[in-house]
């Protein structure tokens, strides 16, 4: 019931208010006037408009017009780029300078480097905190999980002061390579990294944690005989604790690729919607300016949810067929 | 019973006379606006009205919840406090109600410049002017013998000299963060260089030309003396440049020069120097490349009368020569009797003698510079041509049009 509620009514509202847009603006040419003089100038006719509005409280039905406009998918500008572009190379690049194409190579990038990166990386913090003496485990832990308590906003804030050309990275970085003009955010590729490196940093506790956990419960007795067989340490890893703790890593996958394909708070975070953009980034510009767009935001939420169920299905469609098996 | 009612509301009037200038409402008022120092000096004077509620909310998100908070029934805000181009998603929404029949009757002292009319009709009240205008460094301009540029073009050669003497690697400061920021210092070159932004009187746009080339051109050689993350700079951030000693020379909201030039945050050498000036030509035009913004206040539609009447007085109130003091004067550039101008306001009256025009207030406007903000950092990072941004621009406009109905 609640979950009806929550998510399932809220979900079909937006689906409505993509399908529709907002009623013909009756255009009136007047004269306004302000402190610094008068100007010809237009406004909306409030009157012509008003029956309109409340015949249709909803607007236009537009079907899937704004999901296939030059704002979304595009399918007009992508046929026509696919027509007069010889190279996929060339084909690429137009299809870059689109909105929605642009923010999706950024997040499907994003995702697919941070998820596995943050799986590896989390999964060594694991086994190196739970093979420490046992008095520094506790706040190793609590070290190795602050990332995760700082609020993602002021997280990525830190990391931005820090990479900035004065700052104590971006300052080391200009050192090593050598080079005192360049610049972290001022560059499109060492953005991105900056990007992925904070996503890195940011979830990476979480899969330690989960890791953490799921160690516990390895089998002594398992490592205990393989130790007896001559296994080594990377053995034992390899042939029992990675089997042990895979349903764990299917979990995190599944979190992670949910996760990271809203990524959002670092772009705002490094002012870096000059060089990445994603879909939650969209729909909170269309939002956030003076003139809101609310069925352009309805859409990209939309396909964005679609997006998150493309991802998810490989991984459901695996846990569905061996719950099946059982 | 009557009587008792009678004398406890004139000894309410008497009390309230005494501790400032009487103000006497018979409803409610609800305040929406920005978060600065001159919109709290304005709410602090309404809530000086006695006889009703008078609450506020200031913060930077107003335009998040203005419109949402005025389309109830009743209302939840009785007033937004606005400015020229949030003013236009008010009146899209036909939120906000005209103020003729309120002026008529109480307001007939509002000086009538005061006034902004839309056909005829009162839509709001404005109380303070803003502009962008050049701020620049006295002791560096003297050390290399060069006069206060006018123009963009001798702030490109003072750029050149400062940089060639050692002084400052990156001279030049601008808001150029992509997103608002770097769409309003192109809206100011545009109109530096004579641009109209619609095919007038309708909502088709009209920047891929001559002078948005020319627009971009120009932005793109400031940036050649600007510091290599100048799209990540917004006015603070640019702000703190100047301060830190690093920007020389730099286009700055008039509202925002205070910080500037005050002790905090820069050495004695910086904060002494800072100097504003008068907003800057560009390409041998007479209209400054910057424009200029009031802030007003509205009253909402969804409301009783008897608030709509308690909005007015108490608005007109926190907006009337009573609330100015020693520490409100320089708060902002008031539209109010008896201002006094201080030096840190130079550049917003320059702005308003040298014929800046105003930002314009047309209901499609903000889609337009939502677009602009997204797609002309591109060429700022030589991604693409001028001519591409700007057709990528307009394109981006004209979708977002079409689903907001103003084209078809």
């Amino acid at each position: 019931m609640a979950m009806m509620l929550f998510i399932f009514f809220p979900i079909i509202s937006v689906i409505v208010q993509s399908l529709h847009v907002e009623h013909e603006q009756v255009i009136r040419k007047v004269e306004s006037c302000d402190l610094f003089g008068c100007k010809e100038s237009t406004t909306i006719d409030q009157e012509a408009t008003a029956a309109l509005r409340a015949a249709e409280p909803l607007g236009q039905f537009a079907g899937f017009k704004t999901y296939l406009d030059r704002n979304h998918l595009a399918t007009k500008e992508v046929g026509t780029t696919w027509k007069n572009t010889n190279s996929w190379r060339d084909f690429g690049a137009q299809m870059l300078n689109l909105p929605f194409y642009k923010a999706i190579g950024f997040t499907l990038t994003f995702t697919f480097v941070v998820t596995p990166l943050v799986i590896i990386v989390g999964f060594v913090i694991a086994v190196a905190v739970n093979s420490a003496v046992r008095q520094l485990r506790g706040p190793l832990i609590f070290f190795s999980l602050l990332p995760m308590m700082i609020t993602p906003l002021v997280g990525a804030l830190i990391l931005f002061w820090m990479v900035d050309a004065r700052g104590i990275i971006g300052a080391t970085l200009q050192h090593l390579a050598g080079d005192p003009e360049l610049s972290v955010k001022a560059s499109t590729p060492l953005m991105w990294i900056m990007l992925m490196v904070y996503g890195v940093w940011h979830a990476a506790p979480f899969a330690f944690i989960v890791y953490y956990a799921g160690l516990q419960t390895v089998n002594k007795e398992t490592l205990e005989a393989a130790r007896v067989d001559g296994a080594n340490r990377w053995l034992q890893i390899r042939h029992v604790v990675i089997p042990h703790l895979l349903p764990l890593t299917t979990f995190i996958a599944l979190m992670q690729l949910m996760d990271n394909f809203r990524v959002f708070e670092p772009i705002v975070s490094f002012a870096a919607n000059a060089h990445a953009t994603s879909l939650s980034w969209a729909i909170y510009n269309d939002l956030g300016g003076e003139t809101r767009q609310l069925s352009s935001a309805a859409a990209t939420s939309v396909l964005t949810i679609i997006g998150v169920a493309i991802l998810l299905s490989p991984v459901l469609v695996r846990t569905w067929r061996d719950f099946d098996r059982k | 019973m009557f009587l008792k009612k009678i004398a406890l509301a004139g000894a309410m009037a008497i009390t309230a006379g005494s501790a400032h200038a009487a103000c006497e409402i018979s409803g409610n008022v609800s305040i929406v606006g920005n978060e600065f120092p001159a919109i709290h000096t304005v709410a602090k004077g309404a809530a000086e009205c006695a006889g009703g509620e008078v609450k506020a909310n200031l913060t930077a998100d107003h335009q998040k919840i203005n419109v949402a908070g005025m389309q109830g029934n009743p209302a939840e805000y009785s007033t937004a406090i606005i400015a020229n181009s949030s003013i236009v998603a008010l009146m899209n929404e036909d939120v906000i109600r005209p103020l003729n029949d309120l002026v008529a009757e109480y307001g007939q002292d509002i000086p009538k410049s005061q006034l902004i009319t839309i056909d005829g009709n009162i839509m709001a009240v404005a109380f303070m002017a803003n502009a962008q205008t050049l701020a620049y460094r006295k002791d560096v301009l003297e050390e290399i013998g060069v006069d206060v540029p006018k123009t963009y073009e001798e702030v490109l050669e003072a750029a050149e000299k400062i940089r060639a003497a050692g002084i400052s690697q990156y001279p030049v400061g601008g808001a150029y963060a992509a997103g608002w920021n770097l769409a309003e210092e192109f809206v100011n070159m545009y109109v530096g260089h004579g641009g109209e932004f619609f095919v007038p009187g309708t909502a088709e746009v009209a920047i891929n030309n001559e002078q948005g080339v020319a627009a971009l051109n120009m932005m793109k050689a400031l940036t050649e003396y600007m510091n290599p993350d100048f799209l990540t700079h917004d006015s603070n951030a640019t702000g703190a440049e100047m301060e830190a000693g690093n920007v020389i020379l730099m286009n700055m909201w008039g509202s925002r020069m205070g910080n500037l030039m005050d002790a905090e945050g820069a050495e004695e050498q910086v904060y002494s120097n800072i100097t504003v000036g008068a907003p800057l030509t560009v390409g041998g035009g007479t209209t400054p490349a910057s424009t200029l913004w009031w802030d007003g206040w509205t009253v909402a539609k969804n409301i009783s009368d008897e608030d709509a009447v308690a909005t007015f007085l108490a608005m007109k109130h926190g907006t009337s020569p009573a609330i100015l003091n020693d520490e409100t004067m320089s708060q902002a550039v008031w539209m109010i009797e008896g201002y006094k101008p201080a030096p840190v306001n130079d550049g917003v009256f320059a702005a308003m003698s040298a014929g800046t025009r105003s930002y314009p207030m047309l209901p499609y406007q903000g889609l337009l510079h939502t677009a602009l903000g997204d797609n002309l950092a591109d060429f700022l990072l030589g991604k693409e041509s001028a001519e591409q941004a700007l057709a990528d621009t307009e394109a981006a406009y004209t979708t977002a049009a079409k689903e907001k109905g103003f084209l078809k």
